[in-house]
């Protein structure tokens, strides 16, 4: 096995608030390949959005980073502005949830396109502006050339996202990180948008990290899934092996609290009761333990650590673990 | 008048929505919101009402409550138009009808205390008894799950997005409506919170007796509390039917497709790859004929050429199309 593109070792986040220090991420270790889906699952306020920003080294400026951040061999955490700043948008390329927003709405598409190749890649205006079009064309826009000229208030949300894409797949990055792409959008416009992505990862041989709130989402669209609830990660497996079989009674409530097609009309949720702990004020023992119906005594004294599962790659974070095989019973 | 009310009590639909038209004017162009919609909903009833962004729905409901007036079309309420009222006569109808909102944090005034928020309803409905509107909000909050003592003296900010949508529930049945008009009460809230919050919509709607209309974009959420639902495309209703019936057989396409989109929580179940393709085109040029046909694989010339009436496909289900599923 090669080593990974992206290797996440022991990173931390903190931030200062008034009310004390919030651990935003708790030291996460986490790996992925070129040309493998990653996709992390949580609540908001689990630390996923966090997480991605440390990768990027977008954190916010008071917020405390320890930990290293491997990408194709250097560390992101120690390198310097410069070289990072060359490094985002080139190799390392984001698309944000809000297509309104991560847009400028005051230039037009074109030069929001140009102006990332322009900065990346050693290509004349004309070059540019031809490489912009092949790009709308193939995230699928129609009539690309009229809408270089176009803000993007005069596109869809849809068709925002798709803009926000290609600028991202313009200079063939090696990691997209996808933030909830597809969170603001509609169902049949987000089954379009990841169909793309799938698309474009599998023709570019990028990696990409998926991150969103609906297991729905990862599922058929990433090889490993890691659930986070609290800034740490408390499953981690390849997906199928994760939905075959999930250990973690988070992740399970988490599953069986969305509603099912198949349920008939009234039927209760099996809802979680209560919310995630705060994050200023860490819990001593597991965070999940206070929403858990498996806690027992010492999930509110110890907190467990990630251990691995009787298949290979799958771990989780739980003194009383579900769906374990027979014998292996912890 | 009077006989129409005696018999509106029995066995006649609480709501009923009479080929209602509301357009507006943008600029010097038309937007086409709702193009001719008729629905019931019965007493006791949730009808669930999907589709996506910009397809009129919100514009129904808001139509409906007459926060935006219709451009035609009659709104029957327990028998009486509410299209025709005004003033006085209206305000006082509204103290049987409330809405719910999406965003639940923007949808309570910042800066005043929970406790005047969910009294508000009580002071304009002209309840001046202080204790009384005190006691109201006190088991009306102790109903949707929140401390009255703990909750009463605070502000919205200091509460997560869930109990906010808890806090706009308790002012909505303050005034014990029979009728509410949720709309996308939980697509602002995560996963685990939003089942609770479904969860505590059923229970109101049986402890207070209330009659819903049900707005998402959510197929299964809509599902999950519907008796019966109806699916609506750039102004017009495709599809109407029981629950069940209409997922297990749908008859319109756009009601396969929106089904098609969903994301399946399964490895096993691969992405159906493309079913969607396209968007809504705009409500300012709606298609000639039917307007789903920009996106349909079924579309032929007289999809363009004549406008599918609603019609019975199935017992109780109605679809609005030439080439049906079913």
């Amino acid at each position: 096995m090669s080593a990974p593109l992206l290797s996440i070792e022991d990173v931390a986040v903190e931030l200062p608030t008034p009310r004390g220090n919030l651990r935003a991420v708790d030291h996460v270790d986490l790996a992925l390949e070129a040309g493998r889906t990653l996709g992390i699952v949580g609540e908001s306020g689990c630390g996923k959005t966090m997480l991605s920003r440390a990768i990027l080294q977008l954190l916010p400026k008071k917020a405390k980073l320890t930990g290293r951040v491997m990408f194709d061999g250097q560390d992101l955490v120690r390198l310097d502005a410069e070289s990072l700043r060359r490094l985002r948008g080139r190799d390392l390329a984001v698309v944000f949830q809000d297509p309104m927003t991560s847009l400028n709405p005051v230039l037009t598409i074109g030069t929001q396109l140009m102006e990332t190749i322009q900065e990346h890649l050693e290509l004349d205006a004309p070059a540019a502006r031809k490489r912009s079009i092949e790009l709308l064309a193939a995230v699928g826009i129609p009539a690309p050339e009229q809408r270089l000229a176009q803000y993007p208030h005069q596109c869809s949300g849809g068709m925002r996202q798709r803009i926000a894409i290609a600028i991202a797949l313009s200079c063939e990055p090696k990691l997209l990180i996808a933030d909830e792409p597809t969170t603001a959008l509609d169902v049949t416009i987000q089954a379009q948008i990841l169909d793309l992505l799938a698309r474009e990862q599998r023709r570019r041989h990028m990696a990409m990290i998926l991150i969103t709130h609906d297991l729905g989402v990862v599922a058929g669209r990433a090889d490993e899934v890691a659930v986070m609830y609290a800034g740490r990660v408390v499953e981690r497996a390849p997906t199928p092996a994760l939905f075959k079989r999930m250990h973690m009674p988070y992740t399970e409530a988490l599953l069986a609290a969305i509603p099912k097609l198949e349920t008939a009309p009234h039927t209760p949720l099996p809802a979680i009761s209560g919310r995630p702990p705060d994050p200023t004020r860490p819990l001593q023992g597991c965070s999940f333990a206070p929403r858990c119906r498996y806690a027992a005594g010492r999930c509110h004294q110890a907190k467990p650590e990630l251990t691995g599962a009787e298949m290979p790659g799958h771990l989780y974070a739980c003194f009383h673990p579900i769906q374990m095989a027979e014998g292996l019973d912890a | 008048m009077m006989q129409v009310a005696a018999r509106a009590k029995s066995d006649e639909p609480l709501l009923k929505v009479d080929n209602l038209v509301v357009e507006y004017g943008l600029g010097n162009k038309i937007v086409h919101a709702v193009s001719g919609v008729s629905l019931d909903v019965a007493r006791g009833e949730t009808l669930g009402l999907v589709g996506e962004s910009g397809c009129g729905k919100s514009t129904l409901g808001r139509a409906v409550l007459q926060l935006r007036r219709a451009t035609s079309g009659r709104v029957l309420f327990d028998g009486e138009d509410l299209t025709a009222m005004q003033g006085e006569p209206l305000r006082k109808m509204r103290r049987r009808v409330q809405l719910i909102f999406q965003d639940p944090i923007a949808s309570l005034n910042p800066r005043r205390r929970i406790g005047d928020i969910v009294a508000e309803p009580l002071i304009i409905a002209g309840i001046k008894d202080a204790e009384k509107r005190t006691q109201l909000v006190h088991e009306v909050l102790s109903a949707v799950g929140l401390d009255p003592d703990l909750v009463v003296g605070r502000l919205p900010h200091e509460f997560s997005g869930g109990q906010c949508q808890r806090i706009s529930i308790a002012r909505s049945l303050v005034l014990n409506p029979e009728f509410i008009v949720c709309d996308e009460p939980v697509s602002a809230l995560d996963v685990s919170i939003r089942a609770q919050i479904l969860n505590l919509l059923e229970e109101m709607k049986a402890r207070f007796g209330l009659t819903l209309l049900f707005i998402a974009h959510d197929l299964a959420v809509v599902k999950a509390v519907s008796d019966r639902v109806a699916v609506m495309y750039l102004g017009r209703l495709c599809e109407v039917g029981p629950s069940e019936q209409l997922f297990a057989k749908p008859a319109h396409p756009y009601t396969a497709l929106l089904l098609e989109a969903i994301p399946v929580p399964d490895p096993d179940v691969r992405p159906a790859g493309s079913v969607a393709t396209g968007e809504p085109p705009s409500p300012i040029a709606p298609p000639s004929g039917c307007r789903f046909r920009t996106r349909c694989p079924r579309a032929d010339q007289r999809c363009a050429a004549q406008m599918p009436e609603l019609r019975e496909v199935a017992p109780g289900q109605l679809a609005a199309c030439h080439h049906p599923l079913t």
